[in-house]
């Protein structure tokens, strides 16, 4: 062997190979604690929009819509850290630039497509549009 | 036996949904049926099914599965191409008291069907597979990340192409265009099983498709040889990288359109329906958030294969490889700022739609740039017009003339005037044809060396190259002078016989195009009866520049005896230069996944599964997805899924190398 084969080949195995066992390289194991927390989190996080849904403590429903979509965005920020453990160090920081990309794509898609509708409905024909009342009641 | 018992055993399947009474189909469903079961008689007779069985339907091995996903691709493909030509057929001749010989019921199948074909079961596919086979070789890896999840990935992709092909002996497939827009797909408009089987094909396709992109992405991040740094990725590699992030962050949208139209066929939501609350407008915004993404996410591979090409055969470095890389990047972004300018006519406003038709015009840009790239990569190159760089070329030329016309589509009062017109069928036909399958073509003339040790042969190749490129003008430049004299698209019959003879031309390309087609099924088995004459004993039969060239043709299954170590871009045609020599001695034992039956048989029952929600089985539907969940959790009791080939395997088969290199001469 040659002594620049030496340096054009890995002589040796090496985990590249590595089929079937699960290498966490670089992600951070979860500790009761995390997993605890997060679970509690969790439930305060579920258990409120339950609770306002169902008590119907605050008249405005745009309010109570808005305290939901608030707390389930806080919910999955809970879950990113506690359950995916997702750090900016994770991964040689490959799970931050996921992160990244899918918030960026996810806005686009979500602003993008309320923009979109919201002019789409403006410039109905009178009498042709779906009404507001049937949109808030019968929608997603 | 009562009607209830009959209909709770079959559903909505009655012996009316076999459609006995039309003659086209009943003709295609015998020659089907002869030749498959010809096959299947082959097969039997030549005891292959063992060797099928063992060596490839359970098989791990990115290799074996990318070339199942051609071998998928190009079957699909011929499907696909006798629906395009009997369109072609039917508007050549339906002209004034002419009914030509589909009717509307029909035609409206065929339409569908050709685009949701080509696009789900052949583009992709060709794609996913080419990437499948080439990406682990170019990284220096043993295989992907996930050998399992590749082959249930596959087979996946299968069996939406086997419930597509069921629609046509069983029942109907939707009549609603490749994109079934609500309402029209509806429940209220198609209450028949045609977009359920739409519905359902592309479910069970997109869970294989997404997995892969999974697999993908996880293999280029943490499988790269040492020394391949980000920047260091060879571009074909990068593509891939990029398309299948936006394949993972795309289908999950078409999955969800899908399942809320599902729902509404279903359980009576009304997501998308006209009346209910319902906007059937919320429907065509989402499908094309997927839809415009989809369309860079097959070309984006295509534009690697010609980086890869141009740059081999024009035995030059790539030029401007790290502004081909950020072009890639930039694509990818703009692809989710582009979707609204599918419906400019759907009447978001002037604002929107100014907004949508700037940024489709600025993704031209860094396209642009790559186009100067491929052409920089050439100037003053030893140019070798070897096949690959045949269609290398010609899609320079078509994918620019495609380009320009979709820039021209890109203004908002000019797509006014052309949306839904001939003029847009033959813009993204030029782009697919001249982009995506040019490049798949160019690939496979590329690839197939490696994947089977011998070239494939030059003289079919380049009579179906030149077929396919006269072909394809001569078929859609009819097409673009009938789009702007206003004929609209899918139409099955015309009143003014003025435009027949430009149908008629259109008609001949088809032919044309089936005689490329023609000539390279020839190629192929020309190239099998002479592959002792064509036979690669080097493993590097172009002159290649990166790693898939530094191993034998074929590669052994584990890729690389020794893991390289990459000290630059082209990383084999600097171990080249150094003249590197490949070790000898010091072999190991290497680490390999084993085969597994679970991924053909989890889709065997997702197939089993689709097949009876479509027709409303429902004892059926329960009982298969249970067994899927079963099955899947079955396997994961099985932890005998890893074994080592022996260091004395390795060793022989080296030393045949290290023999067949030497008398090549190298």
């Amino acid at each position: 062997m040659s002594s620049a084969a030496d340096q054009a080949f890995h002589a040796a195995p090496d985990s590249h190979d590595d089929h079937g066992h699960d290498d966490h390289g670089g992600a951070p194991h979860g500790s009761r604690r995390g997993y605890v927390t997060g679970f509690l989190l969790s439930v305060v996080l579920t258990a409120i929009p339950f609770a306002l849904v169902m008590t119907g403590v605050i008249a405005d429903a745009r309010i109570t819509a808005g305290i939901v979509i608030a707390a389930a965005v806080v919910q999955i920020v809970v879950h990113m850290i506690y359950f995916l453990h997702m750090s900016t160090k994770s991964e040689e920081g490959w799970t931050m630039m996921a992160l990244i990309f899918t918030i960026i794509v996810v806005v686009i898609t979500i602003s993008g497509s309320i923009w979109v509708m919201y002019n789409m409905n403006t410039n109905m024909m009178p009498g042709m549009g779906p009404d507001t009342a049937t949109m808030t009641s019968g929608g997603m | 036996m009562s009607d209830t018992l009959l209909k709770t055993i079959f559903g909505r399947l009655t012996l009316d949904s076999f459609p006995i009474h039309e003659p086209i189909v009943l003709a295609t469903f015998v020659v089907v049926a002869l030749l498959g079961g010809a096959l299947v008689a082959a097969l039997t007779y030549y005891r292959v099914w063992t060797y099928l069985w063992h060596e490839w339907f359970t098989s791990v091995d990115h290799k074996r599965i990318g070339i199942m996903y051609m071998v998928l691709g190009l079957v699909m493909f011929l499907r696909g191409f006798a629906d395009a030509i009997m369109m072609r057929g039917q508007q050549a001749m339906a002209f004034g008291q002419n009914e030509g010989y589909l009717n509307a019921h029909h035609y409206d199948q065929v339409f569908t069907a050709h685009g949701v074909i080509m696009i789900f079961f052949v583009a992709m596919p060709l794609v996913t597979g080419l990437m499948n086979y080439v990406v682990p070789l170019q990284i220096g890896a043993r295989d992907v990340s996930f050998p399992f999840l590749n082959n249930f990935s596959f087979w996946m992709t299968a069996s939406g192409a086997v419930i597509t092909m069921a629609s046509l002996f069983v029942g109907e497939f939707a009549r609603t265009g490749w994109l079934a827009m609500a309402p029209l797909s509806g429940l209220d408009y198609s209450p028949d099983v045609g977009v359920d089987y739409y519905i359902w094909a592309l479910q069970i396709a997109g869970v294989g498709t997404l997995l892969s992109g999974v697999n993908l992405i996880a293999t280029i991040v943490k499988m790269r040889a040492p020394g391949m740094t980000m920047f260091k990725i060879p571009i074909f590699t990068w593509s891939a990288l990029v398309t299948n992030v936006l394949i993972v962050a795309a289908f999950p949208v078409l999955t969800a359109v899908l399942a809320m139209l599902s729902l509404d066929r279903y359980v009576g939501t009304n997501f998308f329906t006209n009346t209910g609350g319902g906007n059937p407008m919320m429907y065509v915004n989402m499908i094309w958030i997927w839809g415009h993404p989809e369309v860079y996410i097959l070309i984006l591979p295509a534009f690697g294969v010609f980086s890869e090409v141009v740059s081999t055969f024009s035995g030059k470095r790539l030029f401007g490889y790290t502004s081909m890389v950020y072009a890639l990047i930039v694509i990818c972004i703009l692809a989710y700022l582009v979707w609204l300018h599918h419906f400019f006519t759907m009447g978001s406003g002037a604002t929107v739609n100014s907004f949508f038709g700037i940024t489709t015009m600025i993704i031209s840009i860094p396209t642009g740039a790559k186009i100067f790239n491929w052409l920089f990569t050439m100037y003053r190159g030893r140019i070798r017009f070897e096949l690959p760089m045949m269609w290398a070329v010609a899609f320079m030329v078509t994918f620019t003339i495609g380009g320009m016309t979709g820039v021209l589509l890109a203004v908002p009062p000019a797509d006014f005037q052309l949306h839904n017109s001939l003029f847009l069928v033959a813009h993204f036909h030029n782009v697919i044809i001249g982009g995506v399958l040019f490049g798949m073509f160019a690939g496979l003339n590329y690839w197939f060396p490696k994947a089977f040790g011998f070239k494939l042969d030059h003289k079919w190749g380049a009579r179906s190259f030149w077929l396919w490129v006269v072909g394809f003008y001569v078929a859609f430049m009819p097409l673009y002078v009938l789009g702007l004299m206003g004929v609209t698209r899918r139409l099955r019959h015309f009143d003014d016989t003025t435009l027949q003879p430009w149908f008629i031309v259109a008609g001949v390309g088809a032919l044309l195009i089936a005689g490329g087609i023609a000539c390279m099924m020839m190629q192929f088995f020309v190239s099998w009866r002479n592959r002792e004459v064509l036979r690669d004993h080097t493993g590097d039969p172009w002159d290649g520049r990166t790693l898939e060239w530094a191993t034998s043709s074929p590669p052994p299954a584990y890729n690389f005896a020794f893991t390289p170590v990459i000290r630059d871009l082209d990383a084999w045609y600097d171990m080249k230069s150094q003249k590197v020599e490949q070790p000898t001695e010091g072999y190991y034992a290497i680490h390999m996944p084993c085969n597994t039956w679970a991924g053909i048989v989890l889709a065997g029952i997702a197939t089993v599964f689709g097949l009876a929600m479509i027709w409303y089985i429902w004892w059926l539907a329960a009982l298969s997805l249970v067994a899927l969940i079963a099955t899947a959790i079955v396997h994961t009791f099985n932890y005998d899924r890893d074994f080592h080939i022996p260091v004395e395997d390795i060793r022989r088969g080296e030393d045949a190398r290290t023999e067949s290199l030497a008398r090549a001469g190298v």
